[in-house]
């Protein structure tokens, strides 16, 4: 399920998803469309931009976050033309933040990338562009300095939603590695520590956004 | 004044007597206790307050001009360019329509109010013992006399000295409202702006124009960008993609290049777009888009704001001036930290930035800060700069809205 008002950018995603066979059931291009054609079809994951017409201004956002008041299990994945962590921290808020991605437009350019993320939070995982991540780690400055450079690195990782095996690809080191400086950061920033990835994820934005 | 409506003239001489016998009062109160006090310093400020007594009266007395009838009347004042007591008193002292407003201060005190009651008397008073005669008659059982003059004894007297009061009023309310009106037009003689002030209010008005324009310009060209040139480029940047997918491996790397250059140039292009326009200060408003701005400042920045929504222009002059007032911090003090605070109370917008750079900032010798304080201006907000040299440098900033 897709909803994005550029006739252009809408026919791409189209081609893109079924390249890596997903099926779209509706493509739309304004947000009245988008919360109709959803009860409609019931779809596995809703993809929308923020911007849409008739204001052009946070119209797809709104109905992102009342499509998930109203079914907090439907995964939704929110395109944003820049990072607005205003956006994020609403969208996580929705559903306990499973099954929710924020991530900036131009990233649909790095196909790959936006498959993954597409599959992850079709799965009921959490995905947060790495741009915010950078923003949220800038801001918390004090207990963040305890960390090593390493750390620093996982922990940016980690919150933007990625699994300990991911990370490990990442940094080539080992997954043992990875689990280890997560221990390392969730006891020096008092995380409780956590097995499961999301859970994780979520804690560590919480802490980024407090 | 209305003809046809014989109330107005007089609640205007009525209420010209209710403003103008306290007014006598205060002046003399205020010039006697004054000038006695002048030996011991203590009456200078007396005397100063009493020179402005005509800016309040000027106030009240456009507004009874308005319940009289009249076309509105404007102010004759400028707004000071700086917040607080000094700056206003300064420019007040400066002003002609001032020392005009006390003139006819003066004049109310002193001439125009007794001579109103005169009128008032004279139009109203015996026609409306003339009138009353029947109920004089019936109080006083006997006879009674009206206004000291005529003896009446018998209700057919009263009855016919009532329509005779009548009619009376009647032709005395003429006379009253041409009095009203010739004193309505003293009164806006020496209280409405001249024609130097009432250009200087349309010029402020025109300069409020242009950059509402401005404004309106602004996101147009934003919305075009974003509309345009962005969308493609992430289109662009899908193909790009999709293509070095299934691309043979040395094509793939020359691809890998444009990939590249084109994720670049959007990201040039995002961050113009944000420059010109953000969109978060539409959706959150200013609160929201002062704390992205600070995220944004090359000097760590603390937000403390407790902000709602406001006027577009207000909104975006004040966010505006905090990014300018930021990229300022960065560019000349050598702060290490800035904090910007911002509250909304008594109808104003304040808001101030701070840096612990080393100071020194000239808001006279054409940085950004001109620029700032003519757009704040627009909107009768005030900017200062308090910036010694050594620092802190504190920049502050009110808008009523």
């Amino acid at each position: 399920m897709l909803a994005e008002d550029s006739v252009l950018l809408r026919e791409g995603l189209v081609g893109l998803l079924a390249r890596f066979g997903h099926e779209v059931v509706a493509a739309v291009g304004d947000a009245a469309a988008l919360t109709e054609s959803v009860s409609a079809h019931a779809p596995d994951l809703v993809v929308t931009d923020v911007r849409m017409p008739p204001g052009f201004q946070d119209e797809g956002l709104r109905a992102a976050l009342a499509l998930r008041t109203a079914d907090p299990r439907l995964p939704v994945l929110v395109l944003s033309q820049y990072v607005q962590r205003a956006y994020a921290a609403e969208l996580l808020d929705t559903g306990d933040g499973t099954g929710v991605g924020y991530l900036l437009k131009d990233r649909v350019g790095q196909v790959e990338q936006f498959a993954e993320a597409v599959e992850r939070v079709a799965a009921g995982g959490t995905v947060v562009d790495p741009e915010v991540v950078r923003q949220l780690l800038r801001r918390r400055r004090d207990p963040l300095e305890a960390l090593t450079p390493r750390e620093r690195e996982v922990l940016g990782l980690v919150a933007e939603g990625k699994s300990n095996g991911a990370i490990a690809r990442q940094l080539v080191v080992t997954e043992a590695a990875v689990g280890k400086h997560i221990g390392n950061i969730l006891g020096k920033l008092d995380l409780p520590p956590a097995e499961d990835t999301h859970r994780r994820v979520l804690a560590v934005l919480a802490y980024l956004r407090g | 004044m209305i003809r046809r409506n014989p109330v107005r003239p007089v609640g205007y001489l009525v209420s010209g007597v209710l403003v103008g016998v306290p007014l006598l009062v205060g002046l003399l109160v205020l010039g006697v206790v004054g000038a006695a006090l002048t030996p011991v310093l203590v009456g200078l400020p007396l005397l100063a307050l009493l020179a402005l007594t005509g800016v309040p009266v000027g106030v009240v007395e456009r507004w009874r001009l308005r319940l009289g009838g009249g076309a509105p009347v404007t102010g004759p004042h400028r707004a000071p360019d700086e917040p607080g007591l000094a700056a206003w008193a300064r420019l007040r002292f400066t002003e002609q329509a001032t020392w005009r407003e006390l003139a006819y201060a003066v004049l109310l005190a002193f001439v125009l109010w007794p001579l109103d009651l005169l009128v008032l008397a004279g139009a109203l008073g015996v026609p409306g013992a003339m009138l009353g005669a029947p109920v004089q008659l019936a109080v006083s059982g006997g006879d009674t006399r009206i206004a000291k003059l005529w003896l009446i004894d018998a209700y057919g007297q009263a009855f016919l000295s009532a329509a005779g009061g009548l009619a009376l009023l009647l032709v005395l309310l003429w006379p009253l409202a041409l009095y009203a009106r010739a004193r309505a037009a003293l009164a806006r003689l020496l209280l409405a702006p001249r024609e130097p002030e009432q250009r200087l209010a349309e010029v402020t008005k025109s300069r409020a124009r242009l950059v509402a324009a401005f404004e309106a310009e602004r996101r147009r060209i934003e919305r075009d960008l974003h509309d345009g040139a962005q969308q493609r480029l992430v289109a662009l940047s899908m193909t790009l993609g999709l293509a070095r997918l299934d691309a043979p491996p040395e094509l793939a790397e020359r691809l890998a290049v444009a990939h590249a250059e084109t994720d670049q140039v959007l990201g040039e292009l995002r961050e113009l777009i944000h420059g010109i326009h953000p969109q978060v200060l539409a959706d959150y408003g200013l609160g929201d888009a002062i704390a992205d701005a600070a995220e944004r400042s090359a000097v760590p920045a603390e937000v403390d704001v407790d902000l709602g929504r406001y006027a577009e222009s207000v909104e975006s002059a004040a966010y505006f001036a905090v990014r300018e007032a930021l990229a300022n911090v960065g560019k000349h003090s050598g702060a290490k930290r800035a904090w910007i605070s911002g509250r909304y109370g008594e109808d104003r917008l304040r808001i101030e930035v701070r840096d612990d750079g080393s100071g020194g900032a000239d808001p006279g010798r054409g940085s950004g800060l001109t620029g700032l304080a003519d757009r704040l201006a627009v909107l009768d907000g005030t900017l200062t700069v308090d910036s010694p040299p050594g620092g802190p440098t504190v920049l502050r900033m009110e808008i009523p809205c």
